[in-house]
């Protein structure tokens, strides 16, 4: 600053002055700019690139236009009705012959069994029985077809061949459609899946449905603390605030076999309402849709009562009080007056739980049964299992688009910015 | 996804260390009843011919290999996989092509258990099973499992379509070994569905291997499916859990080396000192799983043999789970498994 200030010229060329001034200016800039670098570093790397990467790798199909590139080109002006012609058989006889390495067949059967079930067998099957015996270059291909057809009779299935047609490109919307319920026909026009392949959607809405009651049941027991928390004398509040937060600071997966233990049949919850003789029978609490809101909203809990808590310290409680001397009920004056100059805290600590239940995986993966798992399931399920990668990432990508959808909707609907306080 | 990401960083950030010592390898298997055994069986007798054996758990995730031989970083030298991973890592490449020659005979071990990439470690086989203590006559068939009337209570299944679609079907009539024929077609698949529908409200599902003999004892379930061998390690501990064999389904999980590990050598070494006679009756013994060595069925006693799914007595109603069935329709029947349980 102190060369700035030397360099300035005498008073006389504001010209002069309001160069150094902009220079010094440009110079604070890059100064904040560069004490910023490392973060926004560190964001590129950790979040942007590999969101970048899971939506790159949702549309992404190399495998068939990699594998079968002669095939690829027979098949493009094939009628999609009848068998394909001979050359369709002796290219993909020729494909499959020059594969490097048998993990890309085993790529490609892969791929095209997700189309159509059994082409992984077809495919390898195949694979394994080259060089056809009894051929080479100079065979006429009807000759070829003919010894593919004797190998495997499901060569002469329009089914498989249109799997290998659909896919010859390197981009597909496929997963996304999947991940949505629709597909393409072979014709290339979208349609819904088969009713007993509908499955993402439900499954969608499941997942928002236990997010909502996990936010509403997160709104209805933190509401009431976070206000009596506000009215208490900040050393008394600090207190009580860390019992709040021991719980978020233990491992999740301590919590969660802490509730397995405590509602299970023979568990402590159930013995307790036994031996008040409030029951007969052990209620069923766990590996059903109760466990698993159970265990989330308690999970969840401090992520809405710390933006309450820090709202309603800030709302003066004059106000109160000012509308019950003016002759309001005191009910009324809480509802009316109170709780209005709290929406920013409701809506803020709502869209914070709200947005972290969406993505729950661990608690209904140990808590829950079939029907009470969310996306994330899934996406573990295809990563882990399955290894269709790409699948799992449409699936990432129809849990990001859902977040900032909601996110749009916030901001349209309170006209604010996400405050926490 | 991310997770995934995570760890191909995670490994880049490794490959900085250098190679670990030589004489140490990375066996990783399924945990629980089954790890202890292997401990006891092959861990700690072969540590005494001077390698260190460090046991790593896992629950059968292909990823993980799939990254390790992606990023070219291999840590995990011996893996324990279930029957359709290791014909689906052979065919995509994530595992080495075995060196029998090294390994010893093929003719002495089960036709099953001999792969390109997998040696079969040891037949394992999903029954039925009931507390002896709370049921003194159980089930007799998978009609008896499905009978809510003769025996009210919940049923425990694990989750998926893997396993219970065949009960299904064999609980509807069909013989089990046409069980594959009839499921592999439409109508089959849907009378499958339909039947496990009629229990699906007296299910209760399991995922890990250890949690439906606790369903047993702590009295959740009436009946459960179950891996034989944790039955065997809940009776060692003084239960009295019993098995109902007519109907089990039985395969096999094998030992692979992802391709591209450095220890490659070691990891050879090491499964194929696994598969003498003598180390696998030893796991028989502290597990109730059938040896893929033919020799190792002498090596024991008959106590022993009468708790193994191998032993004719117990395999006279079993049936073999069709790898190449479930290769092609998994994923397929997998999906409609979700869409079942959603509605």
């Amino acid at each position: 600053m102190t060369a700035a200030a030397a360099a300035v010229p005498p008073a006389a060329d504001p010209a002069a002055l309001r160069r150094a001034l902009a220079r010094a200016g440009r110079r604070r800039q890059w100064r904040a700019f560069a004490l910023t670098l490392p973060l926004l570093l560190f964001l590129l790397l950790t979040f942007l690139v590999p969101i970048a990467a899971l939506l790159k790798r949702a549309v992404e199909n190399p495998e068939v236009a990699r594998a079968l590139p002669r095939t690829v080109v027979v098949l493009a002006d094939w009628n999609h009705a009848d068998v394909p012609r001979p050359e369709a058989f002796a290219a993909i006889v020729a494909d499959l012959g020059a594969l490097a390495d048998s993990a890309d067949a085993g790529a490609l059967a892969r791929r095209l069994n997700t189309e159509k079930p059994g082409a992984r067998s077809l495919i390898m099957g195949t694979y394994r029985a080259l060089p056809l015996e009894g051929t080479s270059k100079s065979t006429p291909p009807a000759q070829i077809r003919d010894k593919l057809l004797a190998l495997d009779a499901r060569w002469g299935e329009t089914a498989y061949w249109d799997a290998i047609a659909k896919n010859g490109s390197r981009w597909t919307p496929d997963y996304l459609l999947t991940a949505v319920d629709l597909r393409r026909d072979a014709q290339g026009a979208i349609e819904r899946v088969d009713p007993e392949q509908r499955v993402f959607g439900g499954i969608l809405l499941r997942t928002f449905a236990i997010s909502a009651l996990v936010t509403l049941c997160c709104l209805v027991l933190g509401y009431p603390l976070a206000y009596w928390l506000s009215t208490l004398p900040p050393r008394r509040a600090n207190v009580l605030m860390i019992v709040v937060l021991v719980p978020f600071w233990t491992s999740i997966l301590v919590r969660v076999a802490a509730w397995i233990v405590l509602l299970q049949s023979e568990g402590l919850v159930n013995h307790a309402l036994e031996s008040l003789h409030l029951i007969d029978q052990p209620l069923a609490l766990l590996f059903n849709r109760t466990g698993v809101v159970i265990s989330m909203t308690h999970i969840l809990l401090p992520f809405m009562i710390l933006p309450l808590y820090s709202v309603m310290t800030g709302v003066p409680p004059s106000f109160l009080r000012a509308a019950v001397s003016l002759g309001s009920r005191p009910l009324a004056a809480f509802l009316r007056v109170y709780v209005p100059q709290t929406y920013a805290g409701v809506g803020a600590g709502a869209l914070l739980v709200f947005i972290l239940s969406i993505g729950y995986y661990v608690t209904p993966a140990l808590l829950g049964g079939p029907s009470d798992q969310m996306l994330s399931y899934y996406i573990a399920q295809y990563t882990n299992v399955d290894v269709n990668w790409g699948m799992a990432c449409a699936l990432g990508a129809l849990l990001l688009a859902a977040t900032l959808v909601l996110y749009a909707i916030y901001r349209r609907v309170t006209k604010t910015e996400l405050s926490l306080g | 996804m991310r997770k995934s990401s995570c760890l191909v960083v995670a490994l880049a950030a490794l490959t900085c260390l250098p190679a670990l010592a030589q004489k140490q390898i990375t066996v990783v298997n399924f945990g629980g009843a089954n790890a202890n055994a292997q401990k006891k069986a092959f861990y700690e007798p072969y540590e005494k011919t001077g390698t260190k054996v460090v046991a790593v758990e896992y629950n059968g995730e292909q990823a993980k290999i799939k990254v390790m031989v992606d990023s070219r970083n291999v840590t995990w030298d011996a893996v324990e996989v279930e029957s359709p991973d290791v014909a689906r890592g052979c065919d995509e490449g994530l595992f080495e092509k075995l060196d029998w020659g090294r390994i010893g005979n093929k003719a002495d071990f089960l036709p099953a258990a001999v792969t390109d990439c997998g040696i079969g470690i040891f037949v394992w086989s999903t029954v039925m099973a009931w507390d002896g203590d709370k049921l003194k006559a159980g089930p007799r068939s998978w009609a008896d499992f499905w009978d809510t009337k003769k025996f009210p209570g919940k049923r425990g299944l694990r989750k998926g379509a893997r396993y219970n679609l065949e009960f299904a079907l064999m609980a509807d009539g069909v013989k089990p070994a046409d069980v594959y024929k009839v499921l592999a077609t439409k109508e089959g698949a849907d009378r499958a569905f339909k039947k496990l529908g009629e229990l699906k409200s007296s299910i209760q599902w399991w995922e890990a291997g250890a949690q439906p003999p606790q369903f047993l004892v702590a009295g959740d379930v009436v009946m459960t499916t179950v891996f034989n061998g944790r039955i065997d390690a809940a009776n060692r501990e003084g239960k009295h859990l019993q098995i109902g064999w007519i109907g089990g389904i039985y395969d096999l999980d094998y030992w692979v080396i992802p391709k591209g590990d450095p220890n490659k050598d070691a990891a050879l070494k090491f499964i194929a000192w696994a598969s003498t006679a003598d180390a696998q009756a030893e796991y028989a013994k502290n597990i109730a799983y059938g040896p893929t060595n033919k020799h190792a069925l002498a090596k024991l006693d008959a106590k022993t043999l009468s708790n193994l799914p191998t032993s004719p007595a117990n395999a006279k109603d079993a049936l073999q789970m069709n790898l190449k069935f479930w290769a092609d329709q998994g994923e397929d029947l997998e999906k409609r498994f979700a869409s079942w349980a959603t509605n």
